[in-house]
């Protein structure tokens, strides 16, 4: 008995029950799925922060203070002077205060990014301005409440008008536009695009909070980021006493903790994916056991007229194999169908269609109606035919 | 062409031995139309077990078409209840789901036959049976003795040499019953061995050879008048 023709008789056993065989797929469907969906989301995700942690350039260094087991408490003052002082290694540093507040321009309101920085920021991120101006070194000095916007942001509060020079409220307090941000990828608005620079001195007023907990920093070259890291290790070290109050990293250590965060997401997905594939599997283990019971009769007096139990093994295995092999591509269809109207319907972020998912959670679909018909098949083929044709 | 020898088969109930068999020996010719008869409980559905390959004897010997079957294993029993045996059973156990060429086609697929010649012998077997104008319907769009009549040409597609008849007639009303006779005694005339179990001695007069069977023995073996 060939292939083909199993084929044909385990299509017209399931087409003859459609709503059985549905239902029987179902776990294999929602399995493959949600695999889909939620793969296509976190590299979707993973791959926009990646990209921007890439667009900070592979010069950048980044110091965090926690400022644990200390009461000591560095200013920028002092990063500053010690960075002029090894100015072969490090070639500019900024502070980095942020947070988000509400943000009010005549009757319309929106909570945007709000960074207190100083004028090297501009060089550092490479933010530069459209029109206008960026922060300087006055408005600091001065604690001037000035504020550059960046595209999202004039969109929607200045629509139709240009923002220059209008004044805007920061959490209730009156700033005025001096100027705007370039747009980041030109085209439409990212989340980098929805920020409000102003000083870092008020900045520091307004979150009522005089700790500057962020710094970034950019090192002469590529060449001198590991010298320069070291260096401010020491200094920082030499403040706080110990390296349990601070961290200093840079591109590509923010690369690799996000490649290892990314790693544990993909662990937990495929464990998801793989349970939800077993109870799918034991769905239709199940069914499959019911089936045979149902049509031992059927088997009886093929094993009758000669069907050997090899026969009704692959009969009943193809069976389970189509079963989950249609609710895999099934499952795949309704994965790309999320992935196209509700993750890219609500602008969660921009997934990322993953072929390889898609051939192994099918693949695995398949893998899941031989393991599980396996037991039903063997069942049936071991049926004694005399019994079977006696079964009512 | 079928030769038993001191068959006996023992089933194990407790403590007790049951012989359905007790040292049966019995001879059927090539071209024979043999009916085997007793009441219920007597051992005759065991020997058609025996005969028809479905199960084998706890001892003893038996040589169906030069092939000594009692010693093979489930696969090669199953070939040759494919290749040499030709099964009508009384409730004449068709696949609901499969049109009449589709039943009388599958003991063609289990031989691995190809579709063209498939179709052709099905529609062929069909077709001596009296029903070539019919082959496309289910068994439930049938009447008994026309379900009984695919039956029968499912036993005929693959040419067996023994053709075996548990109780045709025993689920249809005395009018197809008849005419199922009739085609088995047109089989007949054709050259094919016949092998007839019964309880009803009306339909074993109609044999050539009555075996009557009691208690698991063989307890006359006669030409029919």
């Amino acid at each position: 008995m060939g292939f083909f023709q199993a084929y044909k008789m385990a299509l017209k056993s399931i087409s003859g029950n459609k709503v059985r065989s549905f239902l029987t797929m179902l776990g294999v469907i929602i399995g493959v799925g949600s695999v889909i969906t939620a793969v296509a989301f976190a590299q979707g995700s993973t791959k926009s922060i990646t990209d921007s942690i890439e667009g900070l350039g592979s010069n950048l260094i980044s110091i965090n203070i926690t400022g644990r087991n200390s009461n000591r408490n560095i200013t920028y003052d002092e990063l500053k002077t010690f960075a002029d002082g090894n100015s072969n290694d490090i070639s500019m540093i900024a502070p980095v205060v942020n947070g988000s507040m509400t943000l009010k321009a005549g009757t319309k309101s929106r909570n945007s990014t709000v960074i207190g920085t100083s004028e090297e920021y501009e060089y550092i991120r490479s933010r530069h301005v459209q029109s206008g101006r960026f922060i300087l070194s006055f408005d600091n000095d001065y604690k001037l409440k000035t504020a550059v916007i960046g595209t999202a942001v004039a969109n929607d509060l200045f629509e139709g008008q240009n923002p220059v020079g209008q004044t805007l409220k920061i959490n209730g307090q009156v700033f005025k536009v001096v100027g705007i941000l370039q747009q980041i990828d030109g085209g439409q608005d990212s989340s980098s695009d929805d920020q409000v620079i102003i000083p870092v001195t008020v900045a520091q007023r307004l979150s009522k909070n005089s700790r500057i907990s962020n710094f970034t920093v950019q090192a002469a070259d590529a060449d001198t980021v590991d010298t320069a890291m070291a260096k401010l290790n020491v200094y920082l070290t030499g403040i706080y006493g110990s390296t349990d109050a601070f961290t200093v990293t840079n591109q590509a250590q923010m690369l690799s903790t996000l490649n290892s965060i990314t790693d544990t997401l993909m662990v937990v997905l495929g464990g998801i994916a793989a349970i939800s594939l077993i109870v799918g599997g034991i769905g239709i283990m199940n069914i499959m056991l019911v089936s045979v019971t149902e049509r031992t009769r059927e088997i009886g007096i093929r094993k009758a007229i000669g069907a050997k139990r090899k026969n009704i093994m692959i009969q009943f295995l193809i069976e389970a194999v189509m079963i989950t092999g249609i609710g895999g591509a099934l499952g795949i269809l309704i994965g790309l169908f999320c992935i196209r109207f509700i993750i890219g319907g609500f602008n969660i972020t921009t997934p990322v269609y993953s072929p390889f998912w898609m051939m192994l959670s099918f693949g695995i679909s398949l893998g899941v109606g031989v393991i599980f018909g396996m037991f039903p098949a063997y069942k049936a083929a071991r049926l004694n035919p005399i019994e079977a044709l006696r079964f009512e | 062409m079928i030769q038993i020898s001191n068959m006996c088969k023992i089933y194990e109930m407790g403590e007790n031995s049951i012989y359905a068999l007790n040292n049966v020996s019995l001879h059927i010719f090539k071209h024979e139309f043999v009916a085997i008869v007793g009441p219920s409980g007597s051992g005759k559905s065991t020997l058609m077990n025996m005969l028809g390959c479905l199960d084998v004897p706890t001892t003893g010997n038996y040589v169906l078409d030069g092939h000594e079957v009692s010693k093979l294993n489930d696969s090669q029993l199953a070939e040759i209840r494919n290749k040499k045996i030709g099964f009508i059973f009384q409730g004449f156990n068709l696949l609901k789901k499969l049109t009449a060429i589709e039943n009388v086609e599958l003991p063609l697929i289990y031989q691995g036959i190809g579709h063209k010649e498939r179709h052709r012998r099905s529609v062929e077997a069909l077709e001596m049976v009296g029903l070539g104008d019919r082959i496309y319907h289910t068994p439930n769009e049938l009447s008994g003795g026309q379900q009984q009549r695919v039956a029968i040409a499912r036993a005929l597609v693959s040419d067996p040499p023994l053709i075996l008849a548990d109780e045709p007639t025993g689920n249809l009303d005395t009018k197809s019953g008849t005419e199922i006779m009739k085609t088995l005694h047109e089989l007949h005339k054709k050259g094919n061995t016949i092998v007839l179990i019964t309880h009803d001695n009306n339909i074993a007069a109609q044999a050539q050879r009555i075996i009557k069977i009691q208690d698991g023995m063989i307890t006359e073996d006669k030409e029919a008048v």
